[in-house]
């Protein structure tokens, strides 16, 4: 308690509770903060703006404790502080609402609240009453109608969110860190959380809130701060900026033309998709791809793009909607049934979704194309080898010999391996989504030669990415996807950074921006 | 990688080594009438644990097969009982389809249901099993009971080795063409290795891992023809507990419990070191007890063993680390 007299004696005098001062963070290869300056004041809610990959969720990891900056000072109340472990951050009041809480189902609510920091009671057992009582009084100061004493697993999304609040405001919060908070609420959710951050606001705390929505930040923060590309750009109050300042702030100077785009002949429609939607995730989507073209999926992390390219492929099914390939209506039950109508789809998480490491690099190239290798189930392994062979000289994959298993290759040249496999099925439409993420500047202009090679060959591409310079570098059409739908369909001199922006977050008053 | 490539290499070598030290003391156990009748006396090990494989393979696991053994065992002695002119070949494939169609349960269970493989196939242990009960009333069926051919075939001689391992040989054959020549085999490894990649690559997780149950089934209930004719005996509890000796010889034959790594070789080899401890033991006269600490400490070992070689697989994220390797 003491430490919210000392924070609103500081609002007055307008120094910051918690300050970031030249902060670097770096990855292997990336510098992911390029010494950044944050500040937060006590009752003041300071909104964290940046395109995906700008370094927001790196900050709120070096401002929990997570992660340890290579360089810069965290300063609370205007001393140097070290945060050496998440427990740290929590004891100085600095709290977290995560995009994804890790809480526990089997728990009650006030168990949640209070992991990691039960009251205790005698021999050093939790006090559970003390527990209950405590989480009961935080809840109703959020306004949250939930029992402390019920399991988390009975609670819907909404009231989880509140017991993951709840569980942030129980340690004695000076500076409230909120990622996204509104991502998986609803509208009327969303007011009761703008609620809850005024009462915070009231209460003497530091808010710093993480958003890609223009319409809540102008509707709630009081201070702003952008970063891109992990260096600071600017920061200022709410009430001194436009909308498209912001947006001007985030998109940085105009992009240069370093991409490779070669002119490709775009020929006949070859794929049409109509309505296409699915119960949760996406809505009404509807395209024409032809032959040879680059047709770029823009929108934010969470828009429904990959959810969307998922079901086209037949993982998950679609509740409504038709496609068509080079005029025939196929309906994919199946990935299987997408190779065979020659759409693939190149995932983003590849570690995950795409090689499979414990077997050798041309088992893996072959795996999708078996049937043309095969006869009555049997392989044939010269064919096998043959086809292999082709694709991986294609894509170059240097590797000793191509019964070497994946595991042992570089990450660029599992890529390799990935867009072989697929390459190999020879496709009429390939899906690559977010083929860039987490490769470096060389292999990056080589993915982007080898996609203007493939569309110059005849592929029709769709390219789902979040990198401004790359979707206008290299598409000859974009589609922007805004929670769930498709808000934008643009071509030639309407593709300029600041449109694509606009669209994305949903700015209404496009007169603002123009 | 090296060590992990040479794991077939270095059982084999155990295998040997082992053989060796027995033979210095007792050479009649390596007499080839005497490594025959050990081969034989392991060949249902070996086709049950190749069986085993393929599930494991596929990330689930099989405990049922000892008891659908026993099932399929007693119905092929039944059917014996009942129609004593029945030619083998035909009791086979009675045992051969009951097998696969007790193994298609388990599937059906893990694939539609989606219920975690080790709980099906607990449960199907424990209802074959009482489902010989309630066939037999808990009596046996013993070998004058039984046809002449019934019991002679898995003990005729080929070329001096018994039918019952001709069976195994040729099980092992068609193993290895399978897993390595056919898209099953590549769909079982592929499942195995990594699910979430191979259903973008177009293959059906569930029904593959439903073959694989199919195909331990099939395997097991040939298994219970050959064992109820060896014996020339069958009860409700025949081959109990023997999944266990299943499950140690896939895994130390290099099998991954993880799924997705191993080898049919290195699965035969595993069942062969458990047959040769456990069929020397008694010649060097050690405690038969011995020989469940030896089985035991030999899949620790083959446990440990894989953990180190997977270890050293890992990938190097830390700059730093990589000069230091």
């Amino acid at each position: 308690m003491q430490n919210l007299s000392t924070s609103s004696e500081q609002n007055t005098g307008k120094s910051p509770v918690l300050s970031l001062d030249k902060i670097t963070k770096i990855f292997p290869g990336v510098k992911a903060l390029d010494g950044v300056q944050l500040d937060l004041y006590a009752g003041e809610v300071t909104a964290l703006i940046g395109e995906n990959g700008a370094g927001k969720s790196t900050v709120v990891k070096t401002l929990t404790g997570i992660y340890q900056p290579d360089g810069g000072d965290i300063l609370l109340n205007g001393k140097s502080i070290r945060f050496a472990t998440p427990q740290d951050a929590s004891d100085a009041g600095v709290t977290a609402i995560h995009q994804e809480t890790v809480l526990f189902d089997e728990l009650t609510v006030a168990e949640n609240v209070f992991i990691g920091h039960a009251p205790k009671a005698k021999f050093g057992l939790i006090d559970t009453k003390a527990a209950y009582d405590k989480t009961t009084e935080i809840l109703n100061s959020i306004g949250a109608k939930i029992d402390a004493g019920v399991k988390l697993k009975d609670l819907g999304i909404a009231s989880r969110h509140l017991v993951a609040i709840a569980r942030a405001l129980s340690v004695e919060a000076q500076v409230v860190i909120m990622d996204e908070p509104t991502a998986a609420l609803s509208q009327t959710e969303i007011e009761e959380l703008y609620e809850l951050v005024d009462t915070l606001k009231a209460q003497g705390k530091a808010i710093l809130f993480i958003s890609h929505k223009f319409d809540e930040i102008f509707r709630i923060a009081d201070r702003f701060t952008v970063f891109r590309d992990g260096q600071f750009v600017g920061a200022g109050k709410m009430a001194d900026v436009a909308e498209s300042d912001l947006v001007q702030m985030m998109v940085g100077r105009a992009v240069e033309q370093l991409f490779p785009k070669r002119h490709a002949e775009i020929g006949e429609d070859v794929l049409k998709v109509t309505g296409y939607s699915h119960p949760t995730e996406f809505e009404n989507i509807n395209f024409t791809l032809r032959k040879g073209e680059i047709l770029g999926f823009y929108g934010l992390v969470g828009a429904g793009r990959s959810e969307f390219m998922q079901s086209l492929i037949g993982i998950t099914k679609p509740s409504a909607g038709t496609v068509e390939i080079g005029g025939d209506s196929i309906t994919m039950r199946s990935p299987a049934d997408s190779i065979e109508a020659g759409i693939v789809y190149v995932p983003e998480d590849r570690g995950r979704q795409g090689a499979i490491l414990d077997m050798p690099i041309f088992q893996n190239v072959t795996l999708p194309s078996l049937n043309k290798t095969s006869r009555d189930g049997f392989i044939r392994l010269a064919e096998e080898f043959a086809l292999a062979r082709k694709y991986t000289e294609r894509l170059d994959l240097r590797a000793a010999s191509l019964d070497t298993h994946v595991v042992a290759l570089s990450g660029g040249n599992q890529q390799k391996v990935v867009i072989a496999k697929w390459l190999a099925t020879q496709p009429r439409v390939i899906i690559l989504d977010e083929p860039t993420k987490g490769i470096d500047i060389g292999s990056k202009a080589a993915v982007h030669d080898f996609m203007s090679e493939l569309a110059g060959e005849g592929l029709s591409v769709i390219m789902v990415s979040s990198e401004i310079p790359e979707i206008l570098g290299m598409s000859d059409r974009v589609i922007v996807m805004r929670e769930g739908r498709m808000v934008a369909e643009l071509e030639g001199d309407e593709m300029t950074p600041e449109t694509l922006v606009r669209h994305a977050v949903g700015i209404r008053n496009e007169g603002d921006v123009a | 990688m090296k060590l992990l490539k040479s794991r077939e290499a270095i059982l084999f070598g155990a295998i040997v080594v082992l053989t060796t030290l027995i033979a210095t003391r007792f050479p009649a156990f390596v007499a080839p009438d005497n490594l025959v009748a050990v081969f034989t006396d392991t060949a249902p090990l070996m086709i049950l644990a190749m069986g085993q494989m393929v599930v494991i393979l596929t990330r689930c696991i099989d405990l049922s097969v000892a008891a659908n053994l026993a099932l399929t065992g007693m119905v092929c002695a039944m059917i014996n009982v009942a129609f004593p002119g029945l030619p083998v070949p035909v009791i086979i494939a009675v045992a051969l389809v009951m097998g696969a169609f007790l193994g298609a349960i388990n599937g059906i269970l893990v694939w539609k249901l989606g219920i975690p493989p080790i709980v099906v196939t607990l449960g199907t242990m424990t209802i074959f099993r009482g489902v010989i009960f309630l066939l037999t009333e808990g009596k046996w069926i013993n070998a004058h009971e039984m046809s002449e051919s019934f019991t002679a075939v898995p003990r005729a001689e080929i070329f001096g080795m018994p039918i019952l391992g001709w069976i195994g040989v040729v099980v092992a054959i068609i193993m290895v063409v399978v897993m390595a020549r056919t898209t099953l085999g590549r769909a079982i490894y592929a499942v195995g290795g990594n699910p979430h990649a191979a259903v973008y690559t177009g293959i059906n997780v569930g029904r593959t891992q439903f073959v694989a149950f199919v195909i331990s089934g099939m395997l097991a209930g040939l298994t219970g023809y050959l064992w109820i004719a060896r014996y020339a005996v069958a009860y409700v509890d025949i081959a109990g507990g023997f999944e266990l000796d299943v499950v140690a010889a896939c895994v130390i034959g290099g099998v991954s419990i993880a799924g997705g790594a191993g080898t049919v070789i290195g699965t035969l080899l595993g069942a062969l070191f458990l047959g040769v401890v456990k069929n020397a033991l008694p010649v060097i006269d050690i405690s038969p007890f011995w020989q469940l600490a030896i089985s035991g400490a030999a899949i620790i070992i083959a446990v440990a063993f894989n953990a180190q070689s997977g270890r050293s697989k890992g990938r190097v994220i830390l700059k730093s680390a990589e000069h230091a390797q």
